[in-house]
């Protein structure tokens, strides 16, 4: 085992433990914190796959930005904010089993698979100046296309969450000719 | 490194969030399993990335794309789960059944269920 390796399975323990913490918790804003301990994990883990830029975005945007979005659901919601024993549904046992045999199927087929395929992990290529070169040169493309996405996506959330934004053109339509004509 | 180890990390992590949709009950803690999912997918992203070597960068920044798309869409589920609290009073999954084609349970159901949309679905499957 080189040193990458025992560093990149430390990582990889912590972020599928506090996943499973994740999915099992009994309080819901501790699920929401032990998210932000994975996905933080999982930065150190494209830190050691000599992914730099991607895991400081992974920093931004999931521990700053989604997980705070999430506490915010949770808390407009009114959830509990204490323990709470019907945080699981009916179907757990089947889901267990589900998932069980998902994990089994992949890591089978990822083991046998990819049995003699090494990394050769030297640094550089995934800095912020080589994926800026390629997002602006050969991606600039679907990276235009994702601002709309995005466009598209607060434009809905934003009509969403109005309440009030459609309704002058629903409600009079019983009488649509009364103010008019 | 040996191409195993990001792999296995993100099978585990794509599982433990098949685990949480399906087995989770409220539906922020359904989001944040779907994020789990698609972190998995993220770390698949990079580590092949690494592996092949891409001269493109083709893995890397999909990954960011991922990431960006998955922002969208926390933003856009979280305001649909504002929406359902509004209007039910609960982000309950299981007892938002409405569209399972199935009897209503009386118990779970039809308490909290506003009685227009009933009443509107009858109309609309009587009317021809």
């Amino acid at each position: 085992m080189t040193g990458a390796e025992i560093v990149f399975t430390l990582l990889g323990v912590v972020a599928v433990g506090s996943g499973l913490l994740v999915v099992s918790s009994r309080q819901l804003v501790h699920a929401a914190l032990w998210l932000v301990v994975s996905f933080g994990a999982l930065a150190g883990c494209y830190l050691v796959l000599t992914a730099e830029f991607v895991a400081w975005v992974q920093v931004l945007i999931y521990v700053g930005a989604v997980v705070v979005l999430l506490l915010f659901g949770i808390m407009l919601t009114r959830a509990p904010i204490g323990r709470s024993a019907d945080l699981d549904s009916g179907n757990r046992w089947p889901a267990l089993a589900v998932a069980l045999a998902t994990a089994g199927v992949l890591v089978t087929l990822l083991v046998r698979g990819f049995r003699d395929a090494f990394i050769d992990l030297d640094p550089g290529p995934g800095s912020a100046e080589g994926l800026g070169a390629a997002i602006f040169r050969t991606w600039v493309l679907p990276f235009e296309v994702l601002s709309v996405l995005l466009l598209a996506a607060l434009i809905g959330a934003i009509v969403l969450s109005r309440g009030d934004v459609g309704e002058p053109v629903g409600e009079p339509a019983g009488e649509p000719e009364d103010g008019d004509g | 490194m040996h191409v195993a180890y990001p792999a296995v990390v993100a099978a585990l992590l794509f599982s433990l969030g098949v685990y949480g949709v399906l087995a989770r009950r409220n539906a922020i803690l359904v989001l944040m399993s779907v994020e789990l999912m698609l972190n998995a997918v993220n770390l698949n992203l990079v580590a092949f990335d690494v592996w092949l070597r891409d001269r493109l960068h083709g893995g890397q920044v999909l990954a960011l794309f991922t990431i960006v798309i998955a922002a969208a869409e926390i933003g856009l589920g979280l305001a649909i789960v504002l929406l359902v609290y509004r209007t039910r009073r609960t982000v309950d999954v299981d007892r938002l059944r409405d569209l399972a084609d199935r009897d209503p349970v009386p118990g779970e159901d039809g308490a909290d269920r506003p009685p227009a949309t009933v009443a509107g679905g009858r109309d609309g499957e009587g009317t021809p």
